[in-house]
């Protein structure tokens, strides 16, 4: 099949971007990275330089791989990462626009790869439960429902990609932070330090310039671990909670 | 040079506890100056990071990832095993340690490999407080499944994903210390050499590949924790940027390489499907609970299959061959990996591989569709059920048990698996071979530390499912954090390391000039086709079987290739900016050096064990033939540039078990 591209092409944060066009014959059976792949040997090849973009396991559970095909982060299949889009979601003679997750907090670095780097920093802020190496009791001492594990599982499958963010009109990490929270809260663990995570992560992410929540679910359909809204609830409940309770 | 595995003395259960309540410690306010590097953040790396955090000690982190949560050990999908007998089936540390060594077909060392066992049942502790969601039953209790190679239950899970559960577990545990200020954290930083001083790993070159900077870095131990060099191959179920470079630098320096030819090559993948192929794809171990392996017996069906002028499920029961229930009857498709790898080539070779290639076999589940779907029609109360109504439960069923890897499949192939069986071929997945390091996981040099699946330790010739997130973790949160001290308590009295020493300009100087060479060549081919020509060569000569002519041809074929190498890649750009292609061109230059030992390490191990089998040992029914008395050793490669490698041996010594041919017939 034969495709034209429309990549975005920007040499660092500074430099202004913009769209360039390919042409690529690929197979339906490579994977979308695996043709943008044939684009870059044919650049390299053709002297010039190579589109940057982020991946790694190309299996949909690492997170790297991050851009906005035809206007939607990670392409146009449900609960599908870049990496695990084929070619035969597409047509011969298709133009595809491929382009950065765009957000203020996700700087671009080169081409289709950005700065998630605040994501770590959420996490920092108290995204974790505070137990030392060897301070841990058997792990069948405490049980946890399974329907609640199986709850709190769902929401810690978030891979940390940001598309979320770059779905959002506002450029809001909302999705992830929730995810984190319910991730831990749902589980006795996670329940000591609750309120105290919510108010740290919330704040760093209000630091790291995501903008405000207005409940669109832009965010829930495009996430591609399928990440429940019913979690940004969640938080927005212990959130009023805890800043209630906050001495 | 003589190898000391340092295994302390005593009772096979008394040498970890004794060691560790005897070992020499390091005060808090010493803890408080010293430094250490930790390069990796996949399990191994960042429980590192975060234990020898937490104790005190100043770290720096590395990963070459944009974050500590990308590493490779994110994609794990089975799960962790460890020695709890929850399930009161009869495990415990002795069993998991005996099924460890055999698996490795006992290549590997006893002290080891029973710490490592003792250490499991704290890592599920240490994971569940952490709030790691594994599987539970009804009463809220942990669950257990069973994985290949022995007979109990005693496999943690979270679904198909417990390494990313794992991985951010103890991403959360380095974050933490990172708030507390205890870890320096590095992201988009490359190890691209070690730096020592009179003998002693005392520092790293980084480059920063955000600005292509050379960085120098200094402390008073280096712990490398980067992975597996399964991509030596080019294709493989590792992530694209696992590499062996860290590790390879190492050895640069005087490291050894251990077994380096050990290789996992894992019976059931998605097989390639094109040229264009960038990675394969696992589908988990637990499918061969469940699923059925077979050819067609006829090469005219076959003929008819490939040509698309056929179905697999049109052929008759009486035409397939079920060729591991036929040769193995006692453990069927459940022997183990490297016995299924070898069985599935067999096949293929004998000209009834079932794809246009001709590599690729079927994973069959229309049994256990049956099975279920009686089962479960028989007690939800439905009597007499057509065959249908059978199949349409049976397929709920194996939907609820593996849903998540039949819809992969049916994502990278565009083939449903509930209606034709899936297409399996082995591939690439994990080395057990590494950097040799003796009891506390120091390297021969002393100082530099090697964990996770860099280092050889535990898994002899074979690593056993579920076994990899096992060690990564104990390695991390129990061990070094205790046998680092062997090393640093001698250093209280050494002050910071400055990277003034001439060491370090002596080491980034060598880095730069190799960058130099590299973007110098401005050729006419892709650092990727070179590396997918390094793939081929390794696979054919060094791949599932091995034997001395095709071992001595390949590494004659890596030479050829590094030549051309060297004289016609082309990497673009230029070193002071983000190059991926530069970080590319580089690990491959490290693979091409690799690949040869690898060849070097087959071809002298004469024997057939585990992942290694060499045509000329197998017996007449064409298993594995090994042999004891001149290889129960671990073979430790010294690098010589230009020259042949240099064998040093560390005898392998089993006081508790006794060697025998493995059997799963
Ligand atoms: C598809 C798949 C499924 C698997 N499933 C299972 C399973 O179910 N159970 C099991 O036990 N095992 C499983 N394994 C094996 C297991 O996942 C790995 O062996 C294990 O995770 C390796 O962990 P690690 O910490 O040693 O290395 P990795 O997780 O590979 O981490 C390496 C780290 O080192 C960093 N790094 C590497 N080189 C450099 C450098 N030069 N400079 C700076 N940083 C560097 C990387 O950025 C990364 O942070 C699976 C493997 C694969 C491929
Ligand atoms: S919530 Fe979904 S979209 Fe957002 S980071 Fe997590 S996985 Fe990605
Ligand atoms: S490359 Fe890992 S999720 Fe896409």
């Amino acid at each position: 099949m034969k495709l034209n591209l429309k990549v975005w092409r920007q040499k660092n944060g500074q430099a202004k971007g913009g769209f360039e066009t390919h042409q690529v014959v690929a197979d339906e059976h490579m994977s979308f990275l695996e043709m943008l792949d044939v684009l870059n040997q044919d650049l390299i090849i053709g002297g010039k330089e190579p589109l940057a973009f982020e991946h790694d396991c190309r299996e949909g559970i690492c997170g790297a791989c991050s851009m906005v095909i035809n206007g939607r982060p990670h392409g146009p299949n449900k609960g599908t990462t870049a990496c695990q889009l084929h070619m035969r979601s597409f047509k011969d003679g298709d133009t595809i626009h491929i382009e950065p997750f765009r957000a203020a907090s996700f700087p671009v670095i080169r081409d289709l790869v950005v700065d998630r780097s605040a994501f770590d920093r959420i996490i920092e802020s108290g995204g974790y439960v505070s137990v030392n190496t060897g301070q841990a009791q058997d792990a069948n001492a405490i049980p946890v429902e399974k329907n609640q594990a199986g709850e709190s599982f769902d929401a810690a499958t978030c891979i940390g990609c940001g598309a979320c963010v770059a779905a959002c009109p506002n450029a809001s990490a909302m999705l992830f932070v929730s995810a984190k929270v319910s991730h831990l809260a749902l589980l006795p663990q996670g329940q000591v330090e609750h309120e105290n995570r919510v108010q740290s992560m919330v704040t760093q992410m209000d630091k790291e310039g995501f903008g405000a929540c207005s409940n669109t679910y832009a965010c829930e359909a495009e996430c591609p671990k399928e990440i429940s809204i019913e979690n940004i609830a969640r938080l927005n409940r212990s959130y009023l909670g805890a800043s209630l309770s906050s001495k | 040079m003589i190898l000391e595995g340092k295994v302390p003395p005593g009772a096979l259960d008394e040498k970890w506890t004794k060691y560790r309540s005897t070992m020499p410690l390091v005060a808090p306010n010493n803890k408080r100056r010293i430094e250490i590097i930790v390069v990796g953040t996949g399990l191994a790396g960042a429980s590192a990071a975060a234990t020898l955090g937490e104790l005190g000690y100043k770290v720096k982190c590395f990963t070459f990832h944009d974050s500590p949560r990308r590493a490779h050990s994110i994609a794990a999908q089975g799960g962790i095993n460890a020695a709890k007998n929850y399930q009161n089936d009869g495990d415990s540390v002795y069993r998991l340690f005996y099924d460890t060594i055999k698996g490795g077909d006992y290549r590997s060392r006893e002290g080891n490999v029973h710490r490592l066992a003792e250490a499991s049942r704290e890592i599920i502790d240490q994971c569940v407080a952490q709030g790691v969601p594994f599987a539970r039953e009804y009463g809220g209790l942990l669950a257990n499944r069973s994985f290949g190679g022995v007979q109990v239950s005693r496999t943690f899970y979270a679904r198909g994903q417990t390494g990313q559960q794992l991985l951010l577990g103890a991403y959360q545990a380095l974050e933490r210390q990172i708030s507390l200020g205890s870890v320096t954290m590095y992201n988009r930083h490359e190890m691209l050499d070690l730096v020592t001083i009179d003998g002693k790993a005392r520092g790293i070159i980084a480059r920063n590949l955000l600005t292509g900077k050379l960085e120098r870095h200094a402390a008073h131990s280096v712990v490398m924790a980067t992975g597996g060099y399964g991509n030596v191959y080019y294709l493989s179920t590792n992530a694209m940027g696992c590499n062996v470079s860290a590790g390879w630098r190492a050895v640069k320096r005087g490291a050894l390489m251990a077994n380096p030819c050990y290789t996992q090559i894992h019976p059931t993948c998605i097989p390639v499907s094109g040229e264009y192929q960038s990675k394969l794809t696992l589908m988990s171990e637990s499918l061969r609970n469940d699923g059925r392996v077979w050819v067609p017996k006829k090469k005219e069906d076959v003929e008819r299959i490939r040509e698309g002028k056929l179905s697999p499920v049109d052929i008759a029961e009486e035409d397939r061959d079920y060729y591991l229930e036929r040769r193995y009857p006692a453990f069927g498709n459940l022997v183990p990996r490297d016995v299924a790898s070898r069985a599935a080539k067999k096949a293929t070779d004998d000209g009834f591989g079932v794809n246009k290639t001709g590599l690729a076999v079927y994973l069959d589940f229309e049994a256990a569709f049956e099975r279920y779907g009686k089962s479960e029609a028989h007690s939800s109360g439905v009597h007499n059920p057509d065959a249908a109504t059978v199949r349409k439960m049976g397929q709920k069923v194996v939907e609820a048990k593996y849903g998540n890897l039949f819809e992969m499949y049916e994502k990278i192939t565009g083939e449903n698996p509930y209606e034709t069986p899936m297409k399996i071929y082995p591939a690439v997945h994990y080395t057990m071979g590494g950097i040799w390091v003796d009891y506390n996981l120091e390297t021969n040099i002393p100082g530099l530390f090697a964990l996770g699946e860099l280092n050889f330790s535990d898994h002899g010739a074979n690593r056993l499912g579920a076994s990899a997130l096992m060690q990564g973790l104990a390695d991390g949160y129990f061990v070094i954090p205790y046998t680092i001290g062997s090393f640093l308590s001698k250093e209280i009295r050494t002050p910071a390391i400055s990277t003034d020493d001439p060491a370090f300009a002596a080491a980034e100087e060598d880095t730069r000039n190799r960058i130099d060479q590299l973007l110098a060549v401005q050729g006419k081919q892709t650092v990727d086709q070179f590396h997918r020509r390094l793939g081929l060569i390794m696979w054919e000569y060094c791949g599932m079987s091995r034997n001395a002519t095709g071992l001595q041809e390949g590494r004659k074929q890596i030479q050829e290739l590094r030549a051309e190498f060297y004289q016609d890649v082309r990497v673009p750009g230029s070193t002071m900016e983000f190059n991926p292609e530069l970080e590319k061109a580089l690990r491959v230059a490290d693979f091409m050096e690799l690949g040869e030992m690898m060849m070097e390490d087959a071809l002298n191990r004469e024997e057939s064990c585990g992942g290694h089998f060499r045509e000329e040992y197998q017996s007449a029914e064409g298993e594995a033939k090994r042999n004891d008395e001149d290889f129960t050793y671990v073979s430790a490669w010294e690098w010589k540039d230009g020259d042949d490698s240099v064998l040093h041996k560390e005898p392998l010594v089993f006081e508790n078990v006794e060697l025998k041919t493995r059997s799963y017939k």
